[in-house]
């Protein structure tokens, strides 16, 4: 690949592309191929296409597109064919040869493979008239769809890299400002203004700074930025050499998680590309500047997603936060100013600087400007990742976009902003999404995680999830994160297993306070938002768990049974499966589970076709 | 006993520097899928560091096993969105197939289970990763189902 | 550079970027602690040290150990939220290294006798660990003694001190550093007439040529003089024995 060696380059190359591409005339079919859509047979759907091209003599008329994620999870293989955007989901390997002959050849859509919406039934033919689809402004992940992230020349062609022209030509003061004056805030949680970041860290005398991108998205249920790192890697990159340049930094970082293989793969397949067409190394783009970047995987620890855990790690020594005393920003990476900012704040970047300050905070709210991306997942009918303009609402998000909850159940809450986060209830489903809304109602909207969840789920086992996941994760350096989450979880479990009083609720609250104040890092405080929030917004579920003995939503084993009704043809079929072998019942007639040897395990319900099980 | 040569030049790939020490461990961890002994051994020589320290990193991330595990690898995927859909039914189906507990290896070598945070294909969940296979959109019959297949084609060895 | 601030609303002075810690307790205040020693850097684990500093308008809370001394901070160190999350840690600890009998006394000094976390039933998790509360002063003190025998292990509620698990503690000579600093009496170390055990290793003494009582284990003695470059018969006699031999040598000098 030959070296780009000024902005005049860059702009020649990229006619060049554009002019190859159209005389080559070929339409692009771009096939979905982030994690979700290769674990439903992506590739096998890509190979599918390539071979059906070539023996339908279609090769010269047709590319197919291996892209990153589309966002629209739920319905995948999704495949997207350009310039009119029509979009064929759930397709199968075996669908391919029909739709090679009769849409690319024979120019006729399949209804088949339509978005059909299970609230109306209504179906839709081009992305843009899915409500999944339409309400979102995807600023970021719209170029998923578009690019093939293993191929640099495909984010030229779309005006990549042109933002870092124009900032070297800008200048470090100019690009700084627009940043500031844009108020990029922080994407990764914590809301801090990027700008001033930069401009602190570019501040402190020093001969050596670091710029790091924090990849190690650990809120389970967040996949964002994988999706971002997958699919669009260069972005990324670019967003971290105009950063680097303003701040005047010559080494950066990108920190992955180990758990995040395709990410790892594809970052690396780019910074390569960068390197070899002059984007990374001495000189970039003739001007002056050089600057190169580095990955590094983490070790399965989520605390390392906490800045100062994260440099530690990348020093080569465990993942324990210190105090922060002293600002990263000021001393970080081996004592030196390091500017830390998130993937899809830096992602946010190249966009900044291309459009300026002023389109961009156009979007969203004053305090939150630009879009946010989110994962909708969980009791949700269409789950997968949206990027809405901040200030749009919980139930815009979840209803409108999302299609509200699968199975015609009722909605009962969602938690948004992973373990740090809180459960808000349906009485706040009107609530703005952006970064101080949420905060003042004691959940936040942190990374972008939003889980929903159904009539069918027990706030207080979600709680006792989010304890266990935190006393699991946490470095066990302080007392009061490692002793207190691992006795707020014991609290937790003596009330999901029947043992709770109404002295466990006075002393979780007490205790709760404590880890709160007192913890080392933000593992620690605030780590006690999920359950500081299902008391405030369930208590009664609480409550139902230590007078009655009950569990509402039907979760806490010590406190359900599972019971087959009248509905039961005696089919057998359950008495098979049981694990303990503990229900009896003679063919066509009622079976009967025994209640004294039964583990809760629900693989009856689960494979009993008559619905005749459920949960009391 | 790990073939040390592998494990110097990992070591050359990263230079001797301390900072390295978590790259290094990984890259020994997929050559050998464990961590053993006389390579943290050699490590510590060859970067000047302690062995005690070696083992803190070792036995701090979750990535790392100091004991071999099995040929096939289970991973439960325990993120929020898999919990809401079950995930917990799954490890447990898992423990009655395979006779372990979750974290364990079967005594034939053959299969580990294991649970991790969240690999961020939350659309798809409960997911189960079987051979670095992604399976979405689990259940405890299907992952019975899957166990066996692999059980029926490892069989022939 | 000297700094000026307030405690507990007395004005008072001390070194600016010194341990905050140190620097109210010189100045007469108490600040209990377990995790900080005056031989080793500070740490901030144990979370006793807590104090409410007021800076540029704005109060946090924090540990004073390892917050550094600087001119205008108002300090509080003993407000009723500081007592509040204080007992509350007591409790935490307490629960969490039950057959500690120092750290029981400890936290009654400080007012706390029991800890409704403590579970009595429920088996001891670790049973190595029933008088740790990971406070690492033994691991820094194995580090500034340049043998680094032991580290910190795991991580959260499974993290123990120890040497490379499945192995011995190779490098451990014996000092008995580690067992002195430890604020619980958690390490074991056993001395009989000939010889130290501790971290399951057996250490000879080196015998005072003098009195016979034990000087300093062999290993350690080996460590010290390569490390100080002492000379080869430093370690001949005990303190005590060198001390009444130097005194004897005076007195003839004299005579």
């Amino acid at each position: 690949m030959a070296r780009i060696a000024n902005p005049a380059g860059l702009g020649a190359h990229r006619q060049r592309l554009l002019a190859e591409r159209e005389a080559g005339g070929k339409k692009t079919v771009a096939v979905c191929c982030g994690t979700g859509c290769n674990a439903n047979g992506a590739e096998k759907v890509v190979a599918a296409f390539r071979e059906e091209l070539g023996k339908q003599g279609l090769a010269d008329s047709y590319e197919i597109k291996p892209t990153g994620c589309h966002g629209f999870c739920e319905r995948g293989t999704l495949v997207l064919l350009h310039p009119e955007k029509r979009l064929y989901q759930r397709v199968k390997p075996e669908a391919v040869a029909e739709i090679v002959e009769k849409t690319l050849q024979g120019g006729e859509a399949l209804e088949q493979h339509f978005y059909d919406n299970p609230a109306t039934g209504e179906k839709h033919e081009f992305e843009h008239d899915i409500p999944f689809y339409k309400h979102q402004e995807r600023l970021i992940l719209g170029q998923n769809g578009e690019i093939d992230p293993t191929d640099i020349d495909d984010y030229i062609a779309g005006g990549g890299y042109g933002a870092l022209a124009k900032a070297f030509e800008m200048g470090p003061e100019k690009v700084l400002g627009e940043v500031k004056a844009a108020n990029l805030r922080g994407r990764g949680g914590g809301g801090f203004p990027a700008g001033r970041k930069w401009e602190t860290c570019r501040d402190v005398p020093s001969e050596k700074r670091y710029v790091i991108c924090n990849a190690d998205e650990g809120d389970p249920g967040a996949f964002m930025d994988r999706s971002i790192l997958e699919g669009n890697p260069h972005v990324v990159i670019e967003g971290m050499i105009i950063g680097a340049y303003t701040i005047g930094s010559d080494e950066g970082y990108v920190y992955v998680r180990n758990e995040y293989p395709l990410a790892v793969r594809r970052l690396s397949i780019a910074l390569e590309q960068a390197r070899e067409r002059g984007f990374l190394g001495e000189d970039i783009l003739g001007s002056g500047f050089s600057f190169d970047i580095r990955v590094n995987r983490g070790g399965g620890a989520f605390v390392c997603g906490e800045s100062t855990a994260l440099m530690a790690s990348i020093e080569g020594k465990v993942g324990e936060p210190r105090a922060k005393h002293i600002h990263t920003v000021v001393a970080g990476l081996h004592g030196r100013p390091t500017n830390l900012n998130n993937v899809e704040t830096w992602a946010n970047v190249p966009l900044i600087v291309e459009r300026g300050a002023d389109w961009y905070t156009s979007k969203g709210t004053k305090g939150s400007p630009g879009t946010k991306i989110f994962s909708l997942v969980g009791k949700v009918n269409n789950t997968g990742l949206v990027e809405a303009e901040m200030g749009m609402t919980l139930r815009q998000i979840i209803f409108d976009i999302g299609g509200g909850i699968p199975g015609g159940r009722e909605f009962k809450a969602v938690q948004t902003g992973g373990p740090s986060g809180g459960c808000l209830p349906a009485s706040k489903l009107d609530l703005a999404v952006d970064f101080d809304t949420l905060w003042e109602e004691g959940s936040m909207m942190g990374s972008g995680g939003m889980i929903v969840m159904d009539d069918r789920t027990c706030m207080v086992d979600v709680a006792k999830y989010f304890l266990g996941f935190l006393k699991f994760e946490s470095c066990g350096k302080c007392t009061t994160c490692r002793e207190g989450l691992r006795r707020l979880h014991e609290l937790v479990q003596d009330i999901t297993e029947g043992r709770g009083t109404e002295d466990t609720i006075g002393l979780i609250e007490e205790l709760a306070e404590t880890v709160d104040a007192a913890s080392l890092c933000a593992l620690g405080t605030t780590a006690t938002n999920p359950i500081k929030s299902t008391l405030a917004h369930f208590r009664d579920e609480y409550l139902a768990h230590i007078r009655d003995r009950r569990c509402p939503g039907g979760v806490c084993k010590a406190l359900i049974r599972y019971e087959i009704t009248e509905a039961c043809t005696g089919c057998l079929v359950c008495a098979k499966r049981c694990p303990e072998k503990c229900i009896t019942g003679e063919k066509k007639q009622l079976h009967t589970i025994d209640q004294s040897r039964c583990i809760k395990c629900g693989i009856c319900m689960d494979v009993c076709k008559f619905d005749s099980v459920r949960v009391v | 006993m790990m073939d040390l040569s592998k494990v110097d030049s990992i070591i050359d790939g990263y230079g001797t520097d301390a900072a390295a020490l978590l790259a290094i461990l990984q890259d020994v961890q997929a050559e050998a899928n464990h961590l053993p002994r006389e390579a943290m051994d050699r490590i510590a020589a060859r970067l000047g560091v302690p062995l005690s320290r070696i083992y803190s990193m070792a036995t701090f991330f979750e990535t790392f096993h100091l004991e071999p595990r099995g040929r096939h690898i289970c991973t439960v995927c325990m993120g929020t969105a898999c919990h809401v859909r079950g995930a917990k039914r799954l490890v447990e189906q898992l423990e009655r197939d395979l006779e372990i507990s979750s974290g364990q290896t079967t005594a034939d070598m053959q299969f580990t289970i294991e649970e991790v945070n969240c690999v961020g294909a939350c659309a798809l969940g409960p997911l189960v990763i079987v051979d670095g296979e992604y399976h979405g959109n689990m259940t405890s019959d299907r992952l019975s189902k899957v166990v066996k297949a692999v059980r029926k084609e490892g069989g022939g060895e | 550079m000297t700094a000026k601030f307030k405690v507990n609303g007395v004005e008072v002075e001390a070194e600016a970027g010194s341990s905050l810690l140190d620097a109210v307790r010189q100045n007469g205040f108490e600040v209990p602690s377990l995790c900080h020693h005056e031989a080793v850097t500070p740490y901030g684990a144990c979370r006793l040290c807590l104090v409410e500093v007021t800076r540029g308008g704005r109060k946090k809370i924090t540990t004073s150990c390892n917050y550094e001394v600087q001119g205008g901070i108002e300090v509080l160190t003993d407000s009723e939220q500081i007592r509040r999350h204080r007992a509350m840690v007591l409790e935490l600890l307490l629960a969490e290294a039950p057959r500690s009998v120092s750290l029981r006394s400890f936290a009654a000094a400080h007012g706390v006798r029991n800890s409704r976390f403590a579970r009595p039933d429920a088996p001891a998790l670790l049973d190595e660990r029933e008088g740790c509360i990971l406070c690492g002063l033994c691991v820094r003190a194995c580090e500034e003694m340049g043998r680094d025998a032991i580290s910190l292990l795991q991580r959260g509620v499974s993290k123990e001190v120890g040497p490379p698990p499945g192995g011995e503690a190779d490098s451990c000579i014996g000092c008995g550093s580690c067992h002195a600093v430890c604020p619980t009496g958690h390490i074991a170390m056993r001395d009989t007439a000939k010889a130290r055990e501790i971290w399951g290793r057996m250490f000879d003494f080196v015998l005072c040529e003098g009195c016979g009582r034990p000087v300093i284990t062999t290993a350690h003695r080996d460590h010290a003089i390569e490390r100080g470059g002492l000379p080869a018969d430093y370690y001949l006699r005990c303190a005590e024995c060198k001390k009444s031999g130097l005194a004897a040598r005076f007195a003839k000098v004299g005579s």
